[in-house]
C-alpha cells in the first residue's frame, strides 16, 4: 500500500521515469500548447470572436439611446397587447438591445450579410442573450454596455431566449430577431 | 490538559486510527452522506421536471429545489466528506495524532450550523437564487450567513489538517517524505485554503449588502470573485478525488506509484495553476480582455490540463504495474481483464476514472476554450458537463472509498453486499449517461436552470428541435437510473453503519502510545526497476494504448467544436 505509505527512497525524486511516462507527458504537453495557441490564432484567423468593447453605463442613459433607436427605426408592433416595437436599422449602425426582467426590447430586423454594432445591457439583474437555433451565448450585465458586431447568415426567424436564470419568469423572458434579404 | 494518545490498529487493514480523528472522521462521514440524502430527494424533483413529459414541479419550487439540489451536492456533501478525507490523510496515514481535537470539533459544528441555516434560508423560499448567486439577484442575509459559517467552520478544519501535519513531523511518526496520498490531501487543503479566502472576500460583503449596510455590489466583480470560489471549490475536489484514486490503486492492488516524482509534479502543477479557473465562467462576459480570458482560462497553458492527463495515466498505469507484476503480465490487456470488477472499491473508482477524464475533463476543455465557450455557455452543457466531473468523478470516488471505510473506519460489515457490487455500474453508468445527454441537449442549445423550454402561452416562443426534446428525455431516464444508484448506496451506506453485523476483534482496545514514539512504518521495499513486464520497453503499454485513445477522442471533439463554432454568425 505504498501510495499510503512514505516513499521507500528517501531520495525518490532520483528514481527515473519510466519510458510511458515520459512519452506520455511529452505528447500531453504538446497537445496543451496546441489548445493554448488554438485561441490566439481564432483571433487573428477566426471569424467568431467577441470584441473588447465595453463600457460603465447608467441604465437610464442606456435606455434612452434604445428609445431614441426605436423612434428612428420602428417599423411595427408586435406580441399583440404587448406592443414590443420592431425595428430595422440601416447597415452599419449602432443597435441597442435592453434586457430587463422578464422582456427583451426591441424586435431586432436585420438584413442578411450586413454587419451590425449590437450593444448588450441589462436593466437590472444578470440576463443571458441566447441567439437560437444560432445557439450564441453571450452574457448580458447591468452597468456594462457590450458592443459585439454581428453579421447574421440566411434569412429566416430566429428567436432569443433569456439562459442567465433571472427568477421566477426567468423561462418567460424571449423575443424574436428576423434577418431579411 | 493531557493529550489523548490512544489509538488503535485495524486488524484488516493495519491502518492506525487516531481515538478522536476516528470518531471526527466518522461524524463527517455521516455529515456528508445526510447532505447526499438530502440532494438526491431534491433530484428527483429536478430530474422529473426537466423532462418536460411529466413536468412535474411548478416554477417557484422547481429553481428553489434546483438551488437546495446544487448546495447540498456541490457543497455539504463534497466537502464534508473532503474533511474526513484530510484527517484520513493527516492522522490515520501519518499514524499521528489529531492536532487539536476539541477546535476540529469546534469547526465540525460550525459547518454544520453553517449548512442548516443556508438550507432554512432556501426552504424559507424566498432564496431562490441557485448556487451561483449573482448579485444583485438578492437571497435572504441567513444563505450568505450559512455560507460564510460553512465555510468558516471547513477553513478551521484544513488548519487542524496542517496542524497535524506539524504534530506527526515533530514527533517523528514517519520518515521521509509524506504518502503520496496525504501529498494530495495537502494539494486539496491548499486549494481549500485559497477558495475560502476568495469566498470570505466576496460573500462577506454581500451578506452586508442584503442587510442594508452596503448599496451597491457590482455584478462583474462579483461574478469574477465569486468564481475564484466557485471554480476552485471544484479544484479541491479534483485534488481529492485524485488523492482517493491513488489511495485505492494502493488498497485493492497494493500498487506503488509509478514514479513520486511525476504524481507529485502533477499535484505541484494543480496548486499553481488550477486557481485561475474562474475564468471559465467570464469568458463571455463584457469589461474583461481577451488576453485575461486567454491566459486564465488555459490556466497558464493548460498546465493544469496537463497535470490532470498525467494522473490520468499514472493512477491505472501504477495498477497495470501492479497487475503485472502479480503475474497478470500476458498480452495489452489481462490486468484490466482480471481486475476486481466484482468489488465496489475499485469498480467505482475505474468508472470514475474513466467517466471523469473522457466526459468531465473533455468537455471542460471545450467549455473553457474562449471562443468555443460562445456556442455552450448558460446551456444544459455546462450540468452535463459538471455531472461527468463532479458526480461521476468526486462523488463515486467517494462512494467507492466508503466501502472500504465501512468495515475499517465504522468496524461494520457493508450490507447487501450483492447489491453493493452492482451499485457503481448503476450509479456511475446512469450518470455518465446524463452528463451525455445532457451535453447533446446543450450542443442544440437547450439553457440550464430553466423551467420549461416548450415556452407555453409565451407570445414568442421558441420551437427546439426534436432531438433535443428527445436528448432531455433520455436525460430524465438516465437520472432516474442515477437515482436508484444512489438510493442503493444510501441504503448500503445507512444500513452497514446503524445496523450492520459489527466486527468484533478479540482483544481489542484502544492503546495509549507512548509520547514521542515513532512508530515507524514498515518501508515498502525498494523496487528500481519493475523487471521484465510489460511490453515495447513499456511497464504499462495497456495504459498508454488507453491514453492514445482518450487523446484521439479529445483531439477529434476539439476540432469538432471548431468546426461547429465556424458555422454560426461572424462576430467581432
Amino acid at each position: 500500500m505504498s501510495a499510503l505509505l512514505p516513499p521507500a527512497e528517501q531520495v525518490w525524486w532520483k528514481q527515473p521515469l519510466d519510458r510511458v511516462e515520459l512519452i506520455w507527458i511529452v505528447i500531453a504537453l504538446i497537445w496543451c500548447l496546441i489548445m493554448f495557441f488554438m485561441m490566439p490564432y481564432w483571433h487573428i484567423y477566426g471569424k467568431q470572436n467577441l470584441s473588447n468593447e465595453a463600457y460603465r453605463a447608467r441604465p437610464e442613459e442606456y435606455a434612452k439611446k434604445a428609445e431614441d433607436m426605436i423612434a428612428k427605426y420602428k417599423v411595427r408592433e408586435e406580441g399583440g397587447d404587448l406592443k414590443v416595437p420592431v425595428v430595422h436599422p440601416p447597415a452599419g449602425s449602432d443597435v441597442y438591445l435592453i434586457a430587463r426582467l422578464w422582456s427583451w426590447s426591441p424586435m431586432l430586423e436585420l438584413e442578411a450579410g450586413k454587419s451590425y454594432r449590437i450593444h448588450l445591457m441589462s436593466m437590472d439583474w444578470l440576463h443571458g442573450f441566447s441567439l437560437q437555433p444560432e445557439n450564441i451565448n453571450i452574457q448580458v450585465h447591468p452597468g456594462y454596455e457590450h458592443v459585439v458586431t454581428v453579421t447574421p447568415g440566411s434569412p429566416g426567424t430566429y428567436s432569443i431566449i433569456c439562459n442567465e436564470y433571472c427568477g421566477i419568469n426567468h423561462h418567460t423572458m424571449t423575443s424574436r430577431l428576423y434577418v431579411v434579404k | 490538559m493531557a493529550v489523548n494518545r490512544m489509538f488503535r490498529t485495524c486488524p484488516a487493514s493495519g491502518l492506525l486510527f487516531h481515538e478522536p480523528a476516528e470518531k471526527l472522521m466518522r461524524f463527517h462521514a455521516v455529515a456528508a452522506v445526510v447532505s447526499l440524502l438530502i440532494g438526491g430527494i431534491l433530484a428527483i424533483g429536478v430530474v422529473l421536471t426537466r423532462w418536460q413529459a411529466i413536468h412535474l414541479l411548478p416554477p417557484d419550487l422547481f429553481y428553489q429545489v434546483l438551488t437546495a439540489h446544487g448546495l447540498n451536492m456541490l457543497v455539504f456533501w463534497i466537502i464534508f466528506f473532503e474533511m474526513a478525507v484530510l484527517y484520513f490523510a493527516g492522522s490515520t496515514l501519518l499514524r499521528s495524532r489529531l492536532a487539536t481535537p476539541r477546535i476540529a470539533w469546534a469547526a465540525f459544528w460550525l459547518m454544520v450550523i453553517g449548512a442548516l441555516v443556508n438550507n432554512y434560508s432556501v426552504f424559507r423560499g424566498d432564496s431562490s437564487v441557485m448556487f451561483t448567486s449573482y448579485a444583485p439577484m438578492g437571497a435572504h442575509p441567513t444563505f450568505y450567513l450559512g455560507l460564510i459559517l460553512f465555510a468558516v467552520g471547513a477553513l478551521v478544519s484544513c488548519f487542524v489538517f496542517l496542524g497535524t501535519l506539524v504534530v506527526a513531523r515533530a514527533e517523528r511518526t514517519y520518515r521521509g517524505s509524506i504518502p503520496l496520498v496525504t501529498f494530495g490531501a495537502l494539494t486539496a487543503c491548499i486549494i481549500a485554503i485559497f477558495t475560502i479566502a476568495a469566498g470570505a472576500i466576496i460573500l462577506i460583503p454581500t451578506f452586508f449588502w442584503s442587510v442594508g449596510l452596503i448599496d451597491h455590489i457590482d455584478s462583474l466583480m462579483y461574478k469574477t470573485v465569486w468564481w475564484a470560489f466557485g471554480h476552485s471549490s471544484q479544484q479541491i475536489n479534483v485534488a481529492a478525488h485524485v488523492s482517493v484514486w491513488y489511495a485505492v490503486a494502493a488498497i485493492v492492488f497494493g500498487a506503488k506509484p509509478m514514479s513520486e516524482k511525476v504524481s507529485r509534479g502533477a499535484f505541484l502543477l494543480y496548486i499553481f495553476f488550477l486557481q485561475l479557473a474562474s475564468a471559465h465562467h467570464l469568458l463571455v462576459d463584457p469589461g474583461l480582455t481577451s488576453n485575461w480570458k486567454i491566459f486564465n482560462t488555459s490556466y497558464a497553458m493548460y498546465l493544469a490540463v496537463l497535470a490532470s492527463m498525467v494522473h490520468g495515466l499514472t493512477v491505472p498505469g501504477a495498477i497495470e504495474v501492479a497487475q503485472r507484476e502479480k503475474g497478470h503480465n500476458q498480452g495489452l490487456f489481462t490486468w484490466l481483464r482480471r481486475a476486481p470488477w466484482g468489488n465496489p472499491v475499485f469498480s467505482a473508482m475505474f468508472i470514475s476514472l474513466i467517466g471523469f477524464g473522457f466526459l468531465g475533463g473533455i468537455s471542460g476543455v471545450m467549455m473553457g476554450t474562449e471562443q468555443l465557450n460562445m456556442i455552450i455557455h448558460n446551456t444544459i452543457y455546462v450540468p452535463g458537463h459538471f455531472h461527468a466531473t463532479v458526480v461521476v468523478g468526486t462523488t463515486l470516488a467517494f462512494m467507492g472509498l466508503t466501502y472500504f471505510l465501512i468495515p475499517v473506519l465504522f468496524r461494520r460489515e457493508v450490507m447487501f453486499p450483492g447489491m453493493a457490487k452492482w451499485q457503481p455500474y448503476v450509479f456511475g453508468l446512469g450518470m455518465s449517461a446524463v452528463s451525455l445527454f445532457l451535453m447533446g441537449a446543450g450542443t442544440l442549445g437547450v439553457p440550464r436552470r430553466h423551467w420549461d423550454i416548450s415556452f407555453a402561452g409565451n407570445p414568442f416562443p421558441y420551437e427546439f428541435p426534436g432531438a433535443a426534446w428527445l436528448m432531455m428525455a433520455l436525460a430524465g431516464i438516465s437520472g432516474l437510473i442515477a437515482i436508484v444508484g444512489g438510493g442503493m448506496y444510501l441504503l448500503i451506506t445507512v444500513g452497514s453503519v446503524f445496523l450492520g453485523k459489527k466486527i468484533v476483534t478479540p482483544g481489542f482496545q484502544h492503546v495509549r502510545a507512548r509520547e514521542n514514539v515513532a512508530a515507524i512504518p514498515a518501508a515498502a521495499p525498494v523496487i528500481t526497476s519493475h523487471g521484465s513486464i510489460g511490453a515495447g520497453g513499456m511497464v504499462a503499454p495497456g495504459t498508454f494504448v488507453l491514453a492514445m485513445v482518450f487523446l484521439a477522442a479529445f483531439v477529434l471533439y476539439y476540432f469538432i467544436n471548431w468546426k461547429y463554432l465556424s458555422t454560426v454568425w461572424p462576430l467581432k
